[in-house]
């Protein structure tokens, strides 16, 4: 598996990141070093072997449906650059 | 089973066209709490204020999930005779949207957990066994809701307020089954119709607790499946019924006129009653999924599933079926009292005041759809806050049961009751409107009314038979329609004689 420098360019826009196209450029090889080193990987067979979800040999834990948070409007907002009346304010997004 | 409305076409230029339609339903879980956090779920709250630090997304912050949201996920899989998927897992849907700060929504798209089950549904209310169909259901998962956005608060900004974002969705996911917008719409009201008993969900569309995602193709009977487009977010009956048929007319329009049908999402726009394309969500629909590394895989006990299966109350089907072969209900009448839990229970309450519900259940459920639904929908007020109880309503019955009131009387006695909110009997007594039995008075009456109508007495003896029902007037009028009506008919028989 590989990727070319559309798809770079592509995944940089799905996660917000903005990325010169020198910086694209320099993305893809490294970015496909990667991908390759992770793919030795897949030589070992673990067909057999169950996926493993977490280092921690352990269970999910489980909350009761209590309501024990809230009501800490401030520090919700607090770092918000253009919050008004308790709401966040942000560009006008509409379809 | 048949039904006819899958006989519903679009008239082209070509010919005839199927109607091929999927819905998924997001249904809100009724919790107290979020799905992973301790805020609360209450409708209606000054913006942000229900929202915690795991909600709004701080760095650092950890999903607990919410163990209510788990067991009614189960309850609803086990009420549509769903397979329960002991090992699922959540994964993180990843998208950019102001609505949701995370930057991507908790859901289970590899394992979900609840598999493939399915929905009775019926198009005649009169006669639901005669036109039912079998709707089949995909998959249950569990998913978080994301904020709101406010657009007409400010000129050049939109405002978001979170106290919907962490909330616990069911997405319902169904099979693309349905063919019809009535069949659309059945299969909505059934659910709800579930849900609501499961208690999983309010159902309430107006406040956005239920709502759906519309997908819908066209084909040529008999051909392959065409391209399916889907309508984000409608939220009441009637818009997935106009959804559903503006988007078949157009997508016909389109493939008819050489054209192809493009996989797209869409939106409703009710004031002009048309779908639009979402064009500048088209990179959303790349989304990443991966497994949550927030999240270990949540696997369910056996005991957990029973525990579910044994809490589940009795589901609309099965009550239907009762109500017709144990209590002898109507189709019709069985069908009514059993669509919304409530009115099934405020029936039930009203059964309970006897030792043998089969003897006045027929009565009962008679007098509750037509005299007590039309009072209540008069008023505008819903069977839960109904100002006479079931205990009250039985009370009522029984008097006309036994022949003390006659069921003309009952109605002016049931007027009171809405009114004073007093007992049938106390009304009954006080009102003096106790029904008349004793022959011997009515057979005065009787008398008195052939004096003053000899004219009319002898025509119906000369064979004018239609006269007895003005007789019967006259004596009613005369003891201010308190005689039983019963009484008074065979003592007329009997004191007016053969008509001709």
């Amino acid at each position: 598996m590989s990727v070319d420098k559309e798809t770079v360019k592509k995944i940089a826009n799905l996660s917000r990141i903005a990325v010169t196209e020198a910086e694209a450029d320099a993305l893809v090889p490294e970015l496909n070093n990667i991908l390759g080193w992770v793919e030795q990987l897949s030589e070992v067979d673990c067909s057999k072997v169950e996926p493993m979800t977490a280092v921690i040999p352990n269970k999910l834990r489980l909350r009761d449906d209590v309501v024990t948070d809230g009501n800490i409007r401030d520090k919700v907002i607090a770092n918000a650059p253009a919050a008004e009346h308790g709401f966040f304010g942000v560009p006008k997004v509409i379809e | 089973m048949s039904m006819t409305e899958s006989t519903y076409r679009i008239q082209g230029g070509t010919g005839e066209w199927e109607v091929v339609i999927g819905l998924e339903v997001h249904a809100q879980i009724t919790t107290n709490a979020k799905l992973f956090s301790g805020a609360s779920t209450e409708f209606g709250a000054e913006p942000n204020t229900q929202v915690s630090l795991v909600d709004a997304a701080m760095p650092g912050m950890l999903p607990v999930l919410n163990k209510e949201c788990v067991r009614q996920a189960v309850r609803t899989g086990l009420a549509i005779d769903a397979q329960i998927n002991k090992y699922s897992r959540f994964d993180r849907k990843n998208y950019f949207y102001a609505d949701l700060p995370q930057g991507y929504q908790i859901s289970q798209l590899y394992h979900p957990i609840v598999g493939e089950g399915k929905i009775e549904i019926s198009l005649d209310e009169k006669d639901p066994d005669a036109h039912g169909k079998t709707i089949g259901v995909e998959r249950i998962h569990i998913e978080q809701d994301a904020g709101k956005l406010m657009h007409d608060q400010h000129p050049t900004m939109s405002y978001v307020d979170l106290n919907r974002c962490g909330v616990a969705l069911m997405e319902i996911v169904s099979m693309p089954d349905m063919a019809s917008p009535k069949e659309a719409a059945a299969y909505v009201r059934k659910l709800r119709s579930i849900l609501r008993y499961v208690g999983s969900c309010d159902g309430n569309m107006e406040q956005g607790s239920m709502r759906a995602d519309v997908n819908v193709s066209v084909r040529k009977p008999g051909d392959e499946l065409g391209t399916r487009t889907e309508t984000k977010n409608v939220n009441s009956l009637r818009y997935i019924q106009q959804v559903i048929e503006y988007e078949a007319q157009r997508q016909v329009d389109v493939i008819e006129s050489g054209d192809e049908i493009v996989q797209e999402t869409r939106l409703f726009d009710p004031d002009k009653n048309e779908t639009r394309s979402m064009r500048s969500k088209e990179d959303a629909h790349d989304y990443r999924y991966f497994p949550d590394p927030d999240l270990l895989p949540l696997e369910l006990e056996d005991d957990f599933i029973f525990d579910c299966k044994a809490s589940l109350p009795e589901l609309p089907d099965e009550k239907r079926a009762r109500y017709k072969n144990v209590l002898g209900l109507s189709a019709y009448n069985a069908a009514v009292l059993t669509a919304e839990h409530e009115t099934a229970i405020w029936f039930e309450e009203l059964l309970e005041t006897t030792d043998e519900p089969e003897k006045i259940a027929s009565s009962a459920a008679n007098w509750l759809t037509s005299e007590l639904f039309g009072a209540l929908n008069k008023m505008g007020l819903s069977i839960e806050k109904s100002p006479v109880s079931p205990q009250q309503a039985a009370e009522l019955l029984g008097l006309i049961a036994d022949g003390t009131i006659s069921g003309k009387i009952a109605k002016q006695v049931f007027e009171i009751m809405l009114e004073t909110g007093d007992g049938a009997a106390k009304i009954v007594e006080e009102k003096g409107l106790k029904q008349e039995s004793d022959t011997g008075a009515i057979e005065k009456v009787i008398a008195d009314v052939m004096a003053a109508n000899k004219d009319k007495v002898a025509q119906y003896r000369g064979g004018k038979d239609k006269l007895f029902g003005f007789f019967v007037g006259q004596t009613m009028k005369a003891m201010q329609g308190k005689a039983n009506p019963q009484v008074v008919n065979e003592l007329l028989k009997k004191t007016l004689g053969p008509a001709g």
